[in-house]
């Protein structure tokens, strides 16, 4: 690969390499900066998260109040899902983006390089502002990540900034998207053809077009609970002729699709590491690609499956359960097409692949508790219990999480030259993987037997589970710290590694060298 | 492994500290905002704020002018401005469509079912059972107190046609520029600033008239409905205004040619899709 | 491997201490009507599908993890596409959810028909209880958490939680119903939404302000059934529970007459004329029930949320906006309007306690009478 910048007649004046100092990071337009800010914040965001999810852990490890005040421990519950979604989950997702789909798809750069800095800048912003309500009068919001009112009405001078907070990261994110679906649509090498896209790309495609579809509407919802509180609108009051059901109703529209866009790009990882390792190519490819694309039409059409219980007529309860069933028909495709892909194939298992193996176990199970949850009636029992909080982090952690570890193992090689650990990947997957079952499968149990969700405190019976699984959080909170040390260690110090990485690889990444050069594809290769 | 020789390049701009000082900008802005929602000072920051921003975007859309009339750019990277503008609109869309849905909800489920309609009628029957569903309604608190209407035949009449016309002078203007016709561009394009301007100076005078008639943001679901659409579509025209402004401006010094004209394009979209908006409004908020 | 075999034994010597005090609950209890044992029911079915498929799939990953490895020398395959495996793996799940489709929604349909009830109880969520109005019968009572349980949970409390009865899930006012009667129950909410659950009776609805939700149980067994709110409503969310008493007909009966006798005692006393020991008294009662979970057992509040009684100026300024707060609330803040939940005399006794007690001292007092001219 030698392929340097043509360069531009009339811009002689151009460098082609970073800028100096930290600079560099405050001005960059380059795809492979940007991602690896991204990255960074987001590690830095899911430590923050994590030590909030560890407060919460550490208040339900006996019955009883110990350690924080009830109220404090609601704007935990809050603040540790908005920051893992918004500021971890999200951005690490929009980071494997940047990184990888110019080079995967053989593109000198993202389409909109200038917007995709702000994209990024915006971030940090918006997270300080949300950080910054725990210091505020009043506390942080803590009328959970939902925002329903009336509830969230009551929250004190943090009111605002959340509202805003989450304006600053809906403008991040639908720029980020915008980005993505340009540098998809436009950027593609010649004889790159939508159907030769890897995998991860054209998940992104369809994440972005939900991020589009959905973030504005987040937008006018938290607009309305704005106005509602200072500007004396009835959106969400009976007595005005509005409704507080309607602001689930917009608010899941959004969310729904959301915990979708927390998922596909994870699919998207998966079926890149799979194949890799498995040293066979991708079984179903054009299944894969229909499948998410039916997953995200079908996010559209089941939001209301979050309120069963609010009251909806019998009608609109046997849609959204029959609309949110039938999603378990695609994306079981794809856990099919997962295995059959390991069928036969010749396989090793390192890091990233274990990572990969873990997630689709897991998310498997996670998405089993959500059929479960679809059946409207038996959600009635299921609803707003430790068995969603199950549900969903199971899908979360190892499923997402999972899948952006998976990742970094995969791909950090290439993006630094430096091999990991394996070692200590290997002891990483196996703690993680011990520990997140320890943290989160009692949580079914104490969830079926009655535990409501968002209690600082609890009934005695529901003690045992608990103390487990706050010995699970503890446990893997820890052996994420090793996490860190491991990619430190690699970005440090960790030993050359060949431009191919991995011996069953394919796609244009692996034809870069490792590290890849700062303009990746300056003059575009042609696919065959 | 292969390259191909003959693509062309695409133009990745040099290091550039306008997005980090927007995003400065950005933050200040709202900021200033949420200390006055909380009660504080915050008049100073939020004019700070929104002066950064707006010095940060003139220099940084400055360059991209530059850039595009100095020729840096083909067709490739047109492509993308012109998919990070169309992306960008479906995205304002969808963000109406949350208002217009709300809208719809609330006509036609919650204030029935407040009136006691279908499976609600214990709603009626136990918490407001005096309260008759009707369309507008400032709801069974009757909250705001009693308040009058903005009839669809007077000056909301009137700003449709405004828009209309409007919509047909951009097109004219891009007519124009399309066959270099550059007097009848910038005619076009001022004809439409104008047109925009005064939508927005009749919107004001109706709002005035509105809270003289007792019909505000508090009154009920009809008053909140009402002013938020129609206060977000004016935003989207003042938006779409000073965009149209600039290209006007920028087409007067010279800008854009027949086949290079994005900018353009993007304002005109814009616009269409403001007035498009407006028609929705026009329908549902006014009319029926 | 080392430091596994450490958390290993961390992990086992941690745990030891807890299976002794234990009653493992594990699965949805089957509840106490019949649409409770149907829940249960298609609970169990949803499970053992997911359980077969589960083993079907991660069975033939195992498999082919543990055959089709590198290491063993398994040469890949080259198939990546086949149209009638993935056409059966696309039919079968949907014949699989179809099956589990069809009972769930005939159960559905039956939750959701509460035509021809025997009975209507109104229920209405407050920060943070429940209030109970029996249709029919003309009672009407609040229900908390039972002092015991608050004491027990305040933080840094030392009251070992096993001694406490029903940690948490008892209550002051239990609601009462007769078995083998179809009870309707009507939700709504006086502020934010909370959701009435109480799993024995797979009943869970959310009651939410300015609208009324419906739900039914007919209950087949005698006993005390508990819940808890299921839906986020602040600082005391986890502290509203729920206890339902299901009574025999007659026993039922006993309870309804009970009741009456006891709303007619209070009515009778309602214009008399109040020492001031005793509205100390009664007012620390209805502060420690009604005020104490915002503004604080002591009257300090949390600052920034709740206002501090003790030298609030309501609380030691004029009285009249003191019994104007009390009775009205303020709109548009957590403040109710107590007006519509307590008897003059409590409210007289409250207003009293606030300005006497939690470390004032104006030395004024308020009679029921004055309450009761003070009310629009
Ligand atoms: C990554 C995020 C993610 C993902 C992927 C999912 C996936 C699914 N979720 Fe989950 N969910 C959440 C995140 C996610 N969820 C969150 C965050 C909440 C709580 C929000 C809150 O209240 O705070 C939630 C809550 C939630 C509820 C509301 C519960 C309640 O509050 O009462 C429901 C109800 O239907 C539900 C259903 C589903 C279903 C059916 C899927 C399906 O997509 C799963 C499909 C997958 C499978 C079924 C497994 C693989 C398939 C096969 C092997 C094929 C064969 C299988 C069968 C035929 C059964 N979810
Ligand atoms: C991507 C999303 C995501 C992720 C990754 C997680 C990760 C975790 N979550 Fe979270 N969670 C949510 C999304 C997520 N969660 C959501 C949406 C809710 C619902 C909120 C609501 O109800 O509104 C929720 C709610 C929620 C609850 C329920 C709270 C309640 O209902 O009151 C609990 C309780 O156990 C919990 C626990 C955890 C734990 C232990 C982790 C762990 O995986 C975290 C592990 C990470 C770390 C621990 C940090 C790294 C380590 C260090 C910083 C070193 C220090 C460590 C030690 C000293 C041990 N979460
Ligand atoms: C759900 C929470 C909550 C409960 C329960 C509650 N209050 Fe309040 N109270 C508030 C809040 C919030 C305010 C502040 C309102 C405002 O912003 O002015 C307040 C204000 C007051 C004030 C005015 C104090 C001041 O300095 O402004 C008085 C007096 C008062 N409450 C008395 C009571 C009494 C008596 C009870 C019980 C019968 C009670 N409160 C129960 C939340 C509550
Ligand atoms: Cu009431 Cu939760
Ligand atoms: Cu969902």
């Amino acid at each position: 690969m030698n392929a340097q910048a043509v360069e531009h007649v009339d811009h002689d004046d151009h460098h082609h390499g970073p800028a100096k100092g930290w600079m560099r990071w405050l001005t960059t337009t380059n795809h492979k900066d940007i991602g690896s800010l991204y990255l960074w914040f987001s590690l830095i965001m899911f430590f923050i998260g994590g030590i909030m999810a560890l407060v919460i852990r550490a208040e339900l490890f006996q019955p009883g109040l110990q350690l924080v005040d009830p109220g404090f421990f609601n704007q935990m519950t809050t603040m540790h899902a908005l920051v893992m979604i918004f500021l971890a989950l999200m951005p690490a997702f929009v980071g494997l983006a940047n990184w990888m789909i110019p080079i995967m798809i053989g593109a000198p750069d993202m389409a909109l390089p200038r917007m995709n800095n702000w994209s990024f800048w915006i971030l940090p912003f918006a997270s300080i502002m949300l950080l910054s309500t725990l210091f505020v009068d009043g506390g942080a919001p803590a009328g959970g990540w939902t925002m329903y009112p009336p509830l969230v009405l009551q929250t004190g001078a943090a009111f605002p900034m959340l509202i805003f907070a989450v304006h600053l990261l809906g403008i991040s994110s639908i720029m980020g998207s915008i980005n993505i679906i340009a540098t998809i649509m436009n950027m593609r090498a010649p004889g790159m053809t939508y159907m030769k896209m890897p995998l991860f790309v054209w998940t992104w495609f369809i994440t972005a077009y939900l991020l589009i579809a959905t973030m504005p509407v987040l937008a006018g919802a938290v607009t309305m609970l704005l106005t509602d509180k200072y500007f004396a609108t009835s959106f969400f009051s009976a007595a005005g002729g509005g409704d507080p059901v309607m602001f689930q109703h917009i608010f899941w529209f959004f969310g729904h699709p959301e915990v979708y866009i927390l998922i596909l790009p994870a699919f998207g990882i998966v079926s890149q590491i799979i194949p890799t390792f498995a040293r066979k190519q991708l079984f179903g490819y054009s299944s894969m690609v229909y499948a998410t694309a039916s997953i995200a039409f079908l996010s559209f059409i089941v939001w209301a499956h979050h309120m069963f219980t609010v009251g909806l007529p019998v009608s609109a309860e046997l849609f959204f359960m029959f609309a949110t069933m039938l999603i378990a028909v695609p994306t079981g495709v794809k856990v099919f097409n997962w295995v059959s892909t390991m069928w036969k194939g010749s396989m090793t298992f390192e890091t990233p692949m274990l990572f990969s193996i873990g997630f689709v176990i897991m998310f498997t199970i996670g998405g089993f508790s959500g059929l479960m949850l679809a059946l409207t009636p038996v959600d009635f029992q299921y609803h707003d219990t430790y068995f969603v909080v199950a549900h969903f982090h199971y899908v979360l952690v190892p499923g997402a999480i999972f899948s952006v570890m998976a990742a970094a193992y995969y791909w950090l090689p290439k993006w630094t030259g430096h091999m990991y650990d394996e070692k200590l990947g290997k002891f990483h997957f196996w703690m993680s993987t011990i520990f997140v079952n320890i943290l989160f499968f009692p949580q079914h149990f104490v969830g079926l037997a009655g535990m409501p969700r968002r209690i600082p405190d609890y009934a005695v019976q529901f003690a045992d589970f608990n103390a487990i699984s706050s010995i699970g959080a503890f446990g893997f909170g820890l052996s994420q710290l090793l996490f860190a040390y491991i990619m430190i260690k690699a970005v440090r110090s960790g030993k050359k590694a060949t431009d191919q990485v991995w011996d069953g690889a394919e796609g244009l990444e692996w034809t870069l060298s490792s590290p890849p050069p700062y303009h990746s594809f300056s003059t575009q290769p042609i696919v065959k | 492994m292969t390259t191909s020789t003959d693509t062309q390049h695409y133009f990745v701009p040099d290091t550039t500290i306008w997005p980090f000082l927007a995003s400065i900008g950005l933050t200040s802005l709202v900021w200033g905002f949420i200390q006055i929602l909380n009660g504080n000072s915050g008049k100073f920051m939020m004019i700070a704020g929104a002066m950064v921003l707006f010095f940060t975007f003139f220099r940084w859309f400055g360059e991209v002018v530059h850039e595009s009339e100095s020729n840096a750019y083909s067709g490739w990277e047109d492509k993308s401005f012109r998919l990070g503008m169309s992306w960008f609109i479906f995205s304002e869309v969808m963000f109406f469509a949350a208002f217009f849905g709300v809208l719809f909800y609330a006509r036609v489920l919650s204030v029935p079912w407040l009136g006691g309609a279908g499976e609600e009628y214990d709603t009626h029957k136990w918490l407001w059972d005096t309260y008759q569903a009707t369309w507008p309604t400032n709801g069974p608190g009757n909250v705001g107190g009693e308040f009058g209407l903005v009839a669809w035949s007077g000056l909301p009449l009137v700003n449709t046609l405004l828009l209309l016309s409007s919509g047909v002078t951009v097109t004219w203007a891009h007519h124009a520029l399309k066959h270099n016709n550059r007097q009848h561009l910038i005619w076009g394009l001022a004809a439409t600033v104008a047109l925009g301007t005064i939508f927005l100076i009749c919107q004001g005078v109706e709002y005035a008239h509105a809270y003289d008639i007792n019909l505000t943001l508090g009154s009920g679901i009809y008053g909140s409905t009402f002013f938020m659409l129609t206060g977000f579509h004016g935003m989207h025209v003042l938006l779409g205004t000073i965009m149209l402004f600039v290209v006007l401006l920028r087409s007067m010094r010279g800008h854009f040619t027949a086949k290079n004209h994005f900018a353009f394009e993007a304002a005109a979209w814009y616009w269409h899709f403001v007035d498009v908006v407006w028609l929705g409004l026009f329908i549902f908020v006014y009319i029926v | 491997m080392k430091r596994s075999c450490i958390a290993g034994g961390l992990l086992a010597a941690l745990l030891t201490p807890l299976i002794a005090h234990a009653d493992w609950e594990v699965n949805m209890t089957q509840g106490v009507t019949d649409l409770s044992n149907e829940i249960y029911g298609l609970h169990m079915a949803a499970f053992w599908v997911c359980v077969v498929i589960g083993i079907v799939v991660f069975g033939a990953m195992i498999y082919s993890i543990i055959y089709h490895r590198k290491d063993k020398n398994h040469k890949p395959a080259t198939f990546h596409e086949s149209t009638t495996v993935e056409i059966i793996w696309t039919v079968l799940p949907v014949i699989i959810l179809i099956s589990l489709a069809i009972p769930a929604a005939q159960a559905l349909v039956k939750i959701e028909d509460s035509s021809n009830a025997d009975m209507t109880i109104k229920v209405t969520g407050y920060q943070w209880k429940w209030q109970y109005e029996y249709a029919e019968d003309d009672i009407s009572f609040f229900s908390s958490l039972a002092a015991s349980s608050r004491e027990a949970s305040a933080l840094g409390s030392e009251i070992d939680l096993d001694t406490v009865d029903n940690y948490l899930l008892e209550v002051d006012n239990p609601v009462v119903i007769p078995v083998g009667k179809k009870v309707r129950f009507l939700f709504t909410s006086n502020d934010v939404i909370h959701a009435w659950w109480v799993p024995d009776l797979a009943v869970k609805k959310d009651a939410i302000p300015g609208y009324i939700n419906d739900m039914w149980a007919k209950v087949n067994v005698a006993g005390t059934y508990r819940g808890q709110c299921a839906e986020l409503c602040g600082k005391d969310h986890g502290f509203m529970p729920i206890t339902v008493i299901a009574k025999e007909e007659d026993e039922y009966k006993a309870w309804v007459a009970e009741q009456q006798a006891a709303k007619a005692a209070l009515a009778a006393s309602a214009d008399k004329v109040w020492e001031m020991s005793d509205l100390m008294a009664q007012g620390k009662k209805v502060y420690d029930t009604n005020c104490a979970a915002c503004h604080g057992a002591t009257g300090a509040g949390i600052p920034g949320v709740f206002p501090a009684m003790t030298g609030s100026p309501i609380t030691t300024g004029d009285i009249g906006p003191h019994i104007d707060i009390i009775l009205n609330g303020k709109s548009g803040t957590a403040m109710q309007a107590f007006g519509t939940q307590l008897s003059d005399a409590d409210i007289a006794a409250v207003v009293t306690y606030e300005r006497n007690g939690l470390g004032n001292s104006v030395g004024d007092m308020a009679q029921p009478t004055d309450i009761k001219a003070l009310r629009k």
